[in-house]
């Protein structure tokens, strides 16, 4: 704490800035900030402007990969097509149903593993180590170790299975298992940076907190309860968001692990996008789609920002 | 909300201050706490330990034969004959050295770009007054929200017809625009004493000169944890690469790795291993940056 240091009196620099010699004018003033932040800009109109831009035009027309230019005017249909197709409907349900799946264990397994950590002085190393390490790692490596451990008939989680008498499940190759198999891999893979972000959190909360209500005989339980989940509100607020901004965009986990399979059940909304776009060449019909999933997280994503703005004023 | 987020962070790796121990708590919550403090950590060693097991467990198959991890789970555990023939055969295979390659290329070029651009744009909001500040700003807020890998078959496109595809300027230009470092940077640059400046400003340095060797200079460990974390954000870039990059020289890591699945088949062990020399530099990286590369995730959370 830093708010009893006492007032040394120091030679402050003067208020008011000398007056300058020569006054640039408005322009000369202003083109260097211009020219700072021409060549971020430039890339931003390209390659984030630009691609919006286009995604909404293509979606109003039949435009396809084989052919070049945006092909002929279509309306609303492809709006009409995507929101009526049976597979856009069931990739957004596997979409929503990865996030449901996920969000809690993520949220609530980082919450338990930051606040246990935060208990523990030595080997945080540790812990930052096996919680952590995973999510650096390339989606494709985590997709191969986790295919690997699901194996059917020879995979590690079956010898598991096995031990506790249980019978074994071929996790990925299961319709309605599938995305559990997913989702596990996810939260296994996702987790270190929610219990990060809670361990930033947690530093923030100050010792004499917890000594006060240890004084007044609250139990470690108490503490949590009252004290530790309350004063995490912002920062779970935050991680939920993300989490659920972050499920809605999943791609690489389902690509890699089952392509969508078996059959449609692992469809996710990026997966659909990608196939009707690359492999049915329908870019109008995949930019409607896109549409339609960019309009759903930009809204959480606003709902996000406004949450911090107002949680920053209160604060 | 602190000037730096960056800088507000650090008490994540800093070993934190033993809790100071009031002996005026009672007996009873004293007993709690002790017995409290044990479940949690015998709880949090197990969670650990099992956090551990699908790396390990790659490990460990990834140094048996192939005939051994084809028998399955109980066999590769009772092996007692560790090989690194999996490794010496992608080694030498070749493959792996392209991705690497690849991945290597794109990956620090997008990392100087977006460090140089997006510090200069950064530059430009901390310290300048210009009109349409405020329409720059919320332009980047906007940008910040917006999910890239939605836009990929518009990028792909657009890639398309400048004639960029199975280039890696296709993998390096859609990445640069990184909205967030422009955030990071400006939140550093802001808490700055401005004391030099105001003195270079007086010999007659220019914007530039201030940017360059005085900011920049000062600026350590924003750059720093700017270039980790774009480095591995591109290096794990699936989606991106997988649809621009489709000859098999120039591949990335992990769009290498999403073929070995296919074109391994049963060659199990070797599959693992590949999966573990795709994730070997970020390992290594991990290991050499942990601290930047977790204050930096936090501090981007947080603020993003």
């Amino acid at each position: 704490m830093t708010t009893e240091t006492p007032s040394l009196p120091r030679t402050r620099p003067p208020a008011t800035s000398p007056p300058r010699a020569e006054a640039p004018t408005a322009v000369e003033r202003e083109r260097p900030a211009w020219l700072f932040l021409a060549p971020f800009s430039i890339m931003y109109l390209l390659f984030l402007v630009g691609p919006t831009i286009y995604m909404i035009v293509a979606s109003l027309y039949n435009t396809s990969l084989v052919k070049s230019g945006l092909g002929t005017f279509a309306g609303l249909s492809n709006y009409v097509e995507v929101l009526g197709r049976p597979d856009f409907q069931s990739a957004m349900g596997h979409t929503v149903l990865f996030t449901v799946l996920t969000t809690p264990p993520l949220v609530i397994l980082a919450f338990v593993f930051a606040v246990l950590a935060n208990r523990i002085r030595r080997g945080q190393w540790f812990f930052r180590l096996a919680f952590f390490l995973p999510f650096v790692l390339p989606s494709a490596s985590i997709a191969l170790i986790w295919v690997f451990i699901f194996m059917p008939d020879t995979g590690l989680l079956n010898l598991v299975q096995g031990w506790l008498g249980m019978t074994p499940s071929a996790v990925l190759a299961d319709p309605n298992w599938a995305m559990w198999g997913i989702a596990a891999a996810t939260v296994w893979w996702t987790i270190g940076i929610n219990f990060v972000l809670y361990l930033a959190g947690l530093q923030d909360v100050p010792r004499e907190v917890y000594e006060a209500a240890a004084i007044d005989g609250a139990s470690p339980w108490q503490q949590i309860r009252y004290l530790t989940i309350p004063l995490l509100g912002r920062t779970t607020t935050l991680v939920v968001l993300l989490q659920i901004i972050a499920s809605l965009k999943i791609f690489d986990q389902v690509f890699l692990m089952t392509s969508g399979g078996p059959g449609q059940a692992t469809q996710v909304a990026l997966t659909f996008i990608a196939g009707v776009g690359f492999t049915d060449n329908r870019i109008g019909v995949a930019s409607a789609a896109s549409v339609v999933l960019f309009v759903v997280i930009m809204l959480i994503a606003a709902a996000r920002q406004g949450l911090t703005r107002f949680q920053n004023a209160r604060a | 909300m602190a000037s730096t987020t960056i800088q507000k962070t650090p008490g994540i790796s800093a070993a934190a201050p033993p809790p100071a121990r009031s002996g005026s708590g009672g007996g009873r919550v004293q007993q709690d706490s002790r017995s409290f403090t044990i479940i949690s950590r015998v709880l949090l060693i197990f969670f650990a330990l099992l956090w551990l097991v699908p790396t390990l467990w790659a490990i460990r198959t990834s140094l048996v034969s192939n005939a051994t991890a084809s028998l399955g789970a109980s066999a590769v555990l009772t092996d007692t004959s560790p090989t690194l023939h999996s490794y010496s055969v992608l080694l030498q295979s070749g493959d792996i050295w392209n991705w690497y390659m690849s991945s290597a290329i794109t990956s620090v070029a997008t990392v100087a770009l977006t460090v140089l651009f997006a510090s200069m744009a950064g530059f430009a909001l901390s310290r300048m007054v210009f009109r349409g500040r405020k329409v720059v700003f919320i332009l980047m807020i906007i940008g910040i929200m917006v999910p890239t890998q939605v836009l990929v078959v518009p990028i792909f496109r657009e890639l398309s017809a400048m004639h960029l595809l199975n280039t890696y300027w296709s993998v390096i230009l859609p990445q640069v625009p990184a909205v967030i470092a422009v955030f990071i940077f400006k939140q550093f640059f802001d808490g700055l004493p401005k004391e030099y400046e105001e003195s270079a400003r007086i010999d007659g340095a220019g914007f530039w000169r201030i940017y360059w060797s005085i900011i920049l200079p000062l600026s350590r460990p924003v750059l720093s944890a700017v270039s980790i974390l774009t480095f591995v954000t591109v290096w794990n870039n699936l989606i991106l690469p997988l649809f621009t990059l489709s000859n098999p020289k120039l591949m990335t890591i992990p769009v290498g790795l999403a073929t070995v699945q296919g074109s391994y088949g049963q060659r199990l062990a070797d599959i693992q291993a590949s999966a573990i020399l795709g994730a070997l530099p970020l390992i290594i990286i991990y290991f050499f940056f942990q601290r930047r590369i977790i204050e930096g995730v936090a501090g981007v959370g947080v603020k993003g």
